[in-house]
């Protein structure tokens, strides 16, 4: 039974000065991780302060834009949607979507690349993911 | 300094609504208190010490301590971690009767979301505002049922568990509500049932899921000289054990939860073990919840739970730990989206020789509540207790 990504409307994206640079880049196609400066270490979610240290020596960096599905799940509502951890190349796992394919193909340790989708009005897009 | 013995829960009562489309979570609350009171066969002007969370209307402890004429408090807390917060207050409450912070503390829970029809776990909602992780989970349908499918999938994926495996928890769930006149699912069920009921988030099943119901219950845990005073069968706090599980980073691992953390404290505050434990409150928004947290608790081996449940192991009379006799989330109840409350009555019941006489466990003296509160998936907080009969 095939379940195709629906294209259901996505509600706008609470912009705040901290995260503003990690969406600004959004709107550009870009994918930026949290880098912790104290140890070298790619955090997420983006955020002022280190989750290793809590001092503020962070900044973002471009990620790859690619990695696998570490879990899924379809919520089976009436317009039905993939929520997934992926996990970047560069290690870190975010809660994202699975999209543009058929929804009940997707597995775990599928490849997948970023995919950038509009969101209402002037708010930046989502940050989400279709098989690679 | 250890609360082993220094407090007691003397009151214990479960609202028998499961709609409240007439009540004020105001007046619930009162109401749950009142019978809690009732029940400890004391009155609201003994208690100087009141605990609720920010699902009580208004400012903290303030609104509804203004409400309940409680004039004597000289101590609250209205410590949130979502639903396991009403066990996290059975142990704050004890910590402050051991420390002479008050004498007789009053804990209450009521909420109204199925009057006020609710998408309680299917609809997307934040916890607040300035929220930092919202920008980054809500946008992508963030809700309960699919923060806890998240876990599922993952566990099925690491260890084999099936869903045949969960549903067994809801079926011993359903053996035991069948007898709880005030359940809201009565009719017992088969693994059968629970696999073929329509999915909600995969592989979380409309049976994986608990109720979503009105009402609410409340506590009174007192000093052991009070305690002792009163008429009420002795349960004493032996041990508990909290903790919050987060994303760390980035890093997360969503085969465990926080009760890894929480119930080795408390098994060692209470000086006990697993093996020990005759009747447990197992937090049950989910199948999967009851799994992981038995995993996580020391019941079984990590990535043993579906073959711990699995067979009726979960029901009275039939296996080796009896878990949630009144039905639990899963059957009975789960007020205000918060099953916290509920899992600690039913302890109580238990240790009391007062749950129904068809899922008592016999001769039951050693009893453990356990709850996750948020969400399983992306951060919560886990609350243990140990509980003995005296």
């Amino acid at each position: 039974m095939a379940t195709p990504a629906s294209n259901r409307a996505l509600p706008a994206i609470a912009v705040d000065p901290t995260n503003k640079p990690y969406f600004d880049a959004a709107r550009e196609g870009r994918l930026l991780i949290g880098l912790c400066k104290d140890t070298g270490k790619h955090f997420w979610y983006p955020r002022g302060c280190s989750p290793f240290t809590l001092s503020n020596n962070v900044e973002l960096v471009e990620a790859k834009g690619t990695g696998t599905v570490y879990t899924y799940t379809v919520m089976r509502t009436k317009e039905p949607y993939c929520v997934a951890y992926v996990e970047l190349d560069e290690g870190v796992r975010i809660f994202t979507n699975i999209v543009d394919c058929d929804l009940d193909e997707v597995r775990i340790g599928q490849k997948v690349k970023v995919v950038f989708k509009p969101t209402q009005g002037d708010s930046p897009p989502a940050t989400m993911f279709t098989p690679a | 300094m250890s609360i082993n013995g220094k407090a007691y829960i003397v009151g214990a009562f479960e609202h028998p609504t499961r709609k409240a489309d007439d009540k004020s979570v105001a007046q619930l609350h009162a109401e749950v208190a009142y019978g809690a009171l009732q029940d400890a066969g004391l009155t609201k002007d003994d208690v100087d010490g009141f605990f609720c969370t920010g699902a009580a209307p208004g400012l903290g402890p303030l609104n509804m301590a203004d409400y309940l004429g409680l004039t004597k408090l000289r101590h609250f807390d209205s410590t949130d971690v979502g639903g396991s917060s009403y066990v996290m207050h059975v142990g704050h409450a004890a910590e402050a009767i051991s420390m002479g912070l008050c004498d007789i503390a009053l804990v209450t829970l009521a909420g109204r979301p199925r009057a006020e029809a609710m998408a309680t776990g299917t609809a997307p909602r934040s916890w607040g505002v300035n929220v930092p992780d919202d920008p980054f989970e809500i946008p992508y349908g963030r809700t309960v049922a699919n923060a806890y499918a998240l876990c599922a999938m993952r566990h099925m994926h690491e260890f084999g568990t099936t869903s045949e495996q969960l549903a067994w928890i809801k079926v011993a769930a359903s053996h035991h509500a069948q007898w709880n006149e005030h359940a809201m699912l009565r009719k017992v069920v088969t693994v059968e049932d629970v696999v073929n009921s329509p999915m909600v988030s995969d592989p979380l099943h409309r049976l994986d899921c608990c109720v979503i119901s009105d009402g609410g219950g409340a506590l009174i845990i007192t000093k052991p000289e009070i305690a002792k005073s009163l008429k009420r069968p002795l349960v004493k706090v032996r041990g508990h054990g909290e903790a919050t599980k987060n994303q760390n980073a980035g890093y997360t691992d969503l085969t465990y939860s926080g009760a890894r953390w929480s119930g080795p404290r408390a098994f060692e505050e209470a000086g006990c073990r697993p093996a020990d434990i005759q009747y447990a409150s197992i937090y049950d928004s989910f199948t999967i919840t009851v799994l992981m947290q038995l995993e996580d608790l020391g019941f079984c081996e990590k990535g043993q739970g579906g073959k711990f449940v699995a067979d009726g192991n979960l029901i009275s009379g039939v296996g080796k730990l009896p878990f949630n006799t009144d039905g639990g989330g899963l059957c009975n109840n789960h007020p205000a989206n918060r099953g916290g409350m509920t899992k600690v009555i039913e302890a109580v019941r238990q240790l009391r020789g007062e749950a129904h006489p068809k899922v008592q466990v016999p001769g039951c003296t050693l009893a453990l509540a356990h709850g996750t509160g948020g969400l399983l998936g992306t951060r919560h907080g886990s609350a243990t207790v140990i509980l003995e009969r005296e």
